[in-house]
């Protein structure tokens, strides 16, 4: 198996302007990663996280102040046009022209490279040939964002960096979109992605690095990360009765429930964390003393939303 | 379960050097000849500059005897187009690029960060071929009757006020906002213009004022270009202002320049 890892340390970014030495915020700090030929590497956390950052590092774009970074063998950094011809970028915000039409720009793409890709081919899989000859600054997020694909494509890349890659799409857009990158992991390209879309990571990825403060805090399969266990138990949603609204104490207000996060919106009931048999027990035998039923209770598996949530906690950032 | 193989047989390869950085030449050239206000920069204005110099007596104390005003108002002209070309146009376009990421994108690609000024670079030139070929076409139906040896002299001399204008206009374009770096050149465009030895030489300018502009690269260049018209040689002064311009331009924006 060939292996593509990306492994840092420490990368420093100025507080803001005026920043002092002294007042240095490490945006990725001790953050270790490894992507595989095959498979779809998904970075995964919310808004400051550190992500792009890390992905910076390992395009050769920003230089870690610590620690290594191996793209094929090599380090980004010094990247030969041999080695960058192997690999396909897509930024956050597109690296496109403002004042150029898509077809020219992609051909223009392409020349870069010795054997590119068939452009026509993938204007006409990507929906672009609808609006290829609208200047760029006319299109809209979601357009932009396949012309940047399909720019970050041109060479046949062998390892693929897409930041962000479903911002501001369709729904339509997002689907063609995924299958090709699909279709590209099954054709052997290592696919590193960025998104704070739990959905996209659920759909897409083979390995999850949930990262936060320029950590990683989980990694993963999307099975193992939500799969139950001591740590990462079940989620319990009960509805309740009309009549059950004042019949507190409810049990999960008492003791045994202390790691267990309540939510509740209106009748329905959330129970995650760390969820046992016998916490299990003490609700249902609440509802022999009552002599009542819920209207519905379920025990169903945490969704990576819910892995993501309690690694990263509730509060917007 | 085994891994499936690398995607394709054969490794992806950039294109050879010369060829990228042509790409980019052309890629760059086609852009800023498209955009109509470089145009007016680049072409239309010093065009119209070249016909008022030529048609009015504006410059008339600052023809030598036995030239004609179009003898003095083409180099100016053509040091015109330098600072249109190298330092407006060029910085309005990569300040431009490195707003929208454009600069990211192309160094991640077998371009990278050389290819991408080298590309530039050929850019300016290009677009100095076309700017030289017009103003000369023009100038001679307006009667210019340049010497060969002065015109290929010209070129060596044009080159070297590129340099040091390409360095400033890269310098401000990977300083400051690109907002910032259109302001800033137009401006500077009208006051060079106008005042900065270029039309019109600087030894017509009040003393104090003129001296001053001697020693500025627009100044400089327009010595330099119209010595070499009308006395065959550049003296020593312009050249060596504009190499010091051009060497300390390039290590300032060489140190202070930033991708992103």
């Amino acid at each position: 198996m060939k292996e593509f890892p990306v492994r840092r340390r420490r990368s420093r970014h100025p507080a803001g302007p005026g920043a002092t030495r002294a007042d240095v915020v490490h945006a990725v700090d001790g953050l270790s990663l490894t992507a595989r030929h095959g498979e779809i590497t998904a970075l995964l956390g919310p808004n400051g996280a550190g992500k792009t950052t890390t992905l910076e590092c390992a395009q050769g774009l920003q230089q870690p102040s610590r620690g290594t970074v191996r793209l094929l063998g090599q380090d980004p950094w010094r990247a030969s046009p041999a080695l960058r011809a192997r690999v396909g970028v897509m930024l956050q915000d597109g690296g496109l022209p403002q004042a150029v039409r898509p077809l020219e720009l992609l051909r223009h793409v392409a020349s870069l490279y010795r054997s590119p890709r068939d452009m026509d081919e993938l204007v006409e899989r990507l929906g672009i040939s609808g609006f290829d000859r609208t200047v760029v600054r006319r299109l809209s997020g979601g357009q932009r964002q396949r012309v940047a694909l399909a720019a970050a494509l041109a060479g046949n890349p062998e390892v693929l960096f897409l930041d962000e890659p479903s911002a501001g799409m369709d729904p339509q857009s997002r689907n063609i979109v995924f299958d090709l990158v699909q279709q590209l992991r099954r054709e052997g390209v290592c696919i590193i992605l960025t998104t704070h879309l739990l959905d996209d990571a659920q759909r897409l990825a083979d390995q999850v690095y949930i990262v936060d403060h320029g950590r990683v805090m989980a990694q993963g399969s999307v099975a193992e990360l939500v799969a139950p266990g001591a740590d990462a138990p079940a989620v319990l949603v009960l509805t309740l009765a009309p009549e059950q609204l004042g019949a507190g104490p409810f049990p999960w207000d008492g003791p045994g429930f202390e790691d267990v996060r309540t939510t509740r919106a209106d009748r329905t009931v959330t129970l995650t964390g760390a969820l046992t048999p016998p916490l299990l027990e003490t609700v249902t035998r609440w509802f022999t003393a009552t002599g009542t039923l819920p209207e519905s209770l379920s025990l169903q598996p945490r969704t990576l939303e819910d892995v993501f949530l309690d690694i990263s906690g509730r509060e917007i950032r | 379960m085994t891994a499936p193989a690398p995607p394709t047989a054969t490794r992806p390869q950039p294109a050879p050097l010369a060829r990228r950085v042509a790409a980019q030449a052309r890629y760059e050239t086609r852009a800023v000849l498209r955009n109509g206000e470089q145009l007016l920069l680049l072409l239309i204005l010093p065009l119209m500059a070249l016909v008022a110099l030529t048609l009015t007596d504006l410059l008339d104390a600052a023809v030598p005897a036995g030239a004609a005003r179009v003898d003095v108002a083409v180099p100016g002209v053509l040091a015109l187009c330098v600072l249109s070309n190298a330092f407006s146009g060029q910085g309005i376009q990569t300040g431009f690029d490195r707003r929208y990421g454009v600069l990211r994108f192309l160094s991640t690609t077998p371009l990278g960060r050389g290819g991408l000024i080298a590309g530039k670079l050929l850019a300016i030139v290009a677009v100095l071929v076309v700017q030289y070929v017009l103003v000369a076409a023009l100038g001679l139906a307006l009667g210019w009757r340049p010497d060969a040896a002065a015109v290929l002299l010209s070129v060596p001399v044009l080159l070297l006020g590129a340099a040091a204008f390409t360095g400033l206009g890269l310098l401000l374009a990977g300083t400051v906002r690109a907002e910032a770096t259109l302001a800033v050149t137009n401006l500077v465009w009208v006051l060079l213009a106008a005042v900065g030895g270029t039309l019109f030489p600087a030894r017509t300018l009040p003393a104090g004022l003129g001296r001053a502009v001697e020693l500025l690269p627009s100044g400089a260049l327009g010595t330099a270009l119209r010595e070499t018209f009308l006395t065959g040689t550049p003296a020593l002064l312009p050249v060596l202002v504009l190499a010091v311009w051009a060497a300390a331009a390039w290590a300032a924006a060489v140190r202070w320049f930033r991708w992103s």
